[in-house]
């Protein structure tokens, strides 16, 4: 299968501060690939690698088999869309400006869309379920709609790979579980190729094909969801104590939090 | 209706005929009215050179007041678009080139030209585009390397800049004993009266090509607004266009500083107020704000010919008069 992201030895300094070491890794073209670790750990830096915003000095970056280096700023944003994590707005546009501001790339120097632009972004507004929002203005949405409408606007894009960083970080239950259910929906219907940077493991175990987990800069493991997941390398790379079993719901792993040692809890059942 | 028309083209051009409309009109009212009372009937007769209104008439709307309704609407048009361009550049609602100490710097170098006897153009134009330049090099090595993007960073050097240029006039004015000291004064509190045909003439020359560069660049910069980051995974070359945002419009704004001094608050209030009724879209805001901004000026500048029993004041007064109560009104409003 075609490599969406093949990645070799790169490494990547805030000036001194060596943030990626060495990192060689690759994602297959409709895959779903999230990336979890500890804070600090590299995620967003390796995000924001892969689009196109930091540019490492060393290592080597394929995207679709092309040097990431070649690719001219419209034809990368062509094929790759950010869902960044959270975009606050301080100037009131519309849903549907702010949607169609995704077919940006797509539109010649002046930037005046088509109805056919206009047709891509209703679209992409069906599928995340924000069409009755289409004449509200940013500002008067809440977190779920937002990031509802951000996803909207990178599925406008029409990129090949999209990219979310901590996309479920402020939203409930409900709407976490609502937002990896329509990335599994679009990895299927139009074959995107998901990447995810996650907080959540018990939400990549369940929605990741392919997991990356990250410590400090190196790859601790990468695979399936039951092999990254164990135990041991959980409680080690997190340093703290963790229960993993069977999920109840699905053959994938769930992880359980323990309280540290010395502190008191409760038990219910 | 022809479905090849994109929409938001459709929208620039009612839009932008709709203040067309409201800009000739201001620019006849503001023809007609001066010191020298007249009939409409008299003014239209001049305008259209029917003769009978007597040469006298002729002189007064052709030679005075003619090119400074003309010179109020291009500077207008410029503080306005400037404080946009800067408003988008920064994702602050606060900005315009007076914060960013743009203008400081042109009228020191305003200054530095009038002290040393040139004229007004290309003499004192060109001090002042290479004072607003300095400014501009100054931020840009205050915030240098990557931190240029970040908006905080340029706004809070931005400020430092513009108290030290304000520390820089102040000298400048107290050093000059002389004749000049009241022209410097009175220009600096914005004077739109020291106007000739053939200066506004250049001036207009000099400007339209930065409206039309702002312009093209209005799709861009509602990208911006979405943040650096988003907007270069949206295709957008940051430094390319935030350098071009930022040499056209201290360019723009140093052209018309030095011809009337610094005039506040048009940048700040006109981008609000057309924000408020057209919304955050940039390619329909600016032609609107160049437009808009013109005709706001010319009424203040109308304002200060007329207001005064005798003589006149500063249109800056007027601006800031108007201008800061409506700027904190609308702040009110938007917080709810």
């Amino acid at each position: 299968m075609k490599k969406a992201v093949e990645i070799k030895s790169l490494n990547f300094s805030y000036n001194d501060n060596e943030i990626l070491k060495n990192l060689s890794f690759s994602v297959s073209e409709g895959e779903f690939f999230i990336i979890i670790g500890p804070n600090g750990s590299g995620k967003t830096t390796l995000v924001k690698i892969i689009a196109g915003i930091l540019k490492p000095k060393k290592g080597d970056i394929q995207i679709l088999d092309h040097p990431l280096k070649k690719y001219g700023r419209k034809d990368l944003a062509k094929t790759i869309a950010l869902v960044p994590q959270m975009a606050a707005l301080d100037f009131p546009f519309t849903v549907t400006e702010l949607v169609l501001m995704g077919r940006s790339p797509h539109l010649s120097m002046l930037g005046f869309e088509q109805e056919k632009d206009l047709e891509i972004a209703q679209n992409a507004m069906a599928l995340t379920d924000i069409e009755h929002l289409a004449h509200r203005t940013t500002d008067q949405l809440s977190g779920g709609e937002c990031q509802r409408v951000f996803i909207a606007r990178a599925i406008c894009q029409e990129p090949k790979i999209i990219l979310l960083d901590e996309p479920t970080a402020s939203l409930d239950i409900a709407h976490q579980v609502k937002v990896m259910d329509l990335m599994e929906k679009l990895k299927k219907e139009i074959g995107f190729t998901v990447i995810v940077v996650s907080h959540d493991v018990n939400l990549a175990a369940m929605y990741g094909s392919h997991l990356l987990l990250l410590n400090a800069g190196i790859i601790a493991s990468l695979g399936k969801p039951e092999d990254v997941l164990t135990c041991q390398l959980l409680e080690k790379t997190y340093n703290c104590k963790l229960l993993v079993d069977e999920s109840p719901v699905g053959k994938f792993p769930r992880v359980t939090l323990v309280p540290m040692a010395g502190a008191t809890y409760t038990k219910v059942y | 209706m022809n479905l090849k028309t994109p929409f938001v083209l459709k929208r620039i051009v009612w839009v932008s005929s709709l203040f067309l409309l409201i800009l000739l009109m201001t620019i006849f009212i503001g023809i007609s009215i001066g010191s020298t009372r007249n009939g409409v009937k008299a003014v239209l007769q001049s305008l259209f050179g029917q003769g009978g209104a007597g040469s006298m008439m002729d002189t007064i709307i052709w030679q005075i007041r003619f090119p400074r309704v003309l010179l109020a609407a291009l500077v207008g048009a410029t503080l306005s678009l400037g404080g946009l361009v800067f408003q988008a550049l920064l994702r602050n609602p606060l900005a315009e080139p007076y914060i960013l100490g743009i203008s400081g710097g042109s009228a020191i170098g305003a200054i530095i030209g009038i002290l040393a006897g040139l004229s007004r153009f290309p003499g004192v134009s060109f001090t002042a585009f290479l004072g607003s330049i300095a400014t501009l090099l100054l931020l840009l090595i205050m915030s240098s390397g990557q931190s240029i993007l970040k908006k905080n960073t340029l706004l809070l050097s931005g400020v430092m800049v513009n108290a030290f240029c304000g520390a820089i006039i102040m000298f400048l004015v107290s050093m000059t004993q002389d004749s000049r000291l009241h022209n410097i004064i009175f220009w600096l509190m914005g004077d739109l009266s020291m106007s000739d045909i053939g200066q506004v003439g250049i001036l207009a020359i000099t400007l339209f090509p930065c409206f039309i560069i702002l312009f093209r660049y209005s799709h861009s910069m509602n990208l911006l607004l979405m943040g650096n980051e988003m907007a270069q995974t949206m295709g957008v070359n940051i430094k390319r266009v935030t350098t071009i945002l930022l040499v056209t419009t201290s360019f723009m704004v140093s052209s018309t500083v030095c011809h009337c001094g610094l005039i506040g608050f048009v940048g700040l209030v006109m981008p609000h107020l057309l924000r408020l009724i057209l919304g955050p879209d940039h390619r329909v805001l600016v032609p609107a704000c160049i437009l808009g901004g013109g005709a706001y000026m010319v009424i203040c500048d109308l304002l200060s010919r007329t207001l005064p029993q005798q003589g006149e004041m500063p249109a800056g007064v007027i601006t800031a008069m108007i201008g800061a109560p409506l700027f904190i009104y609308l702040l009110k409003r938007s917080k709810r």
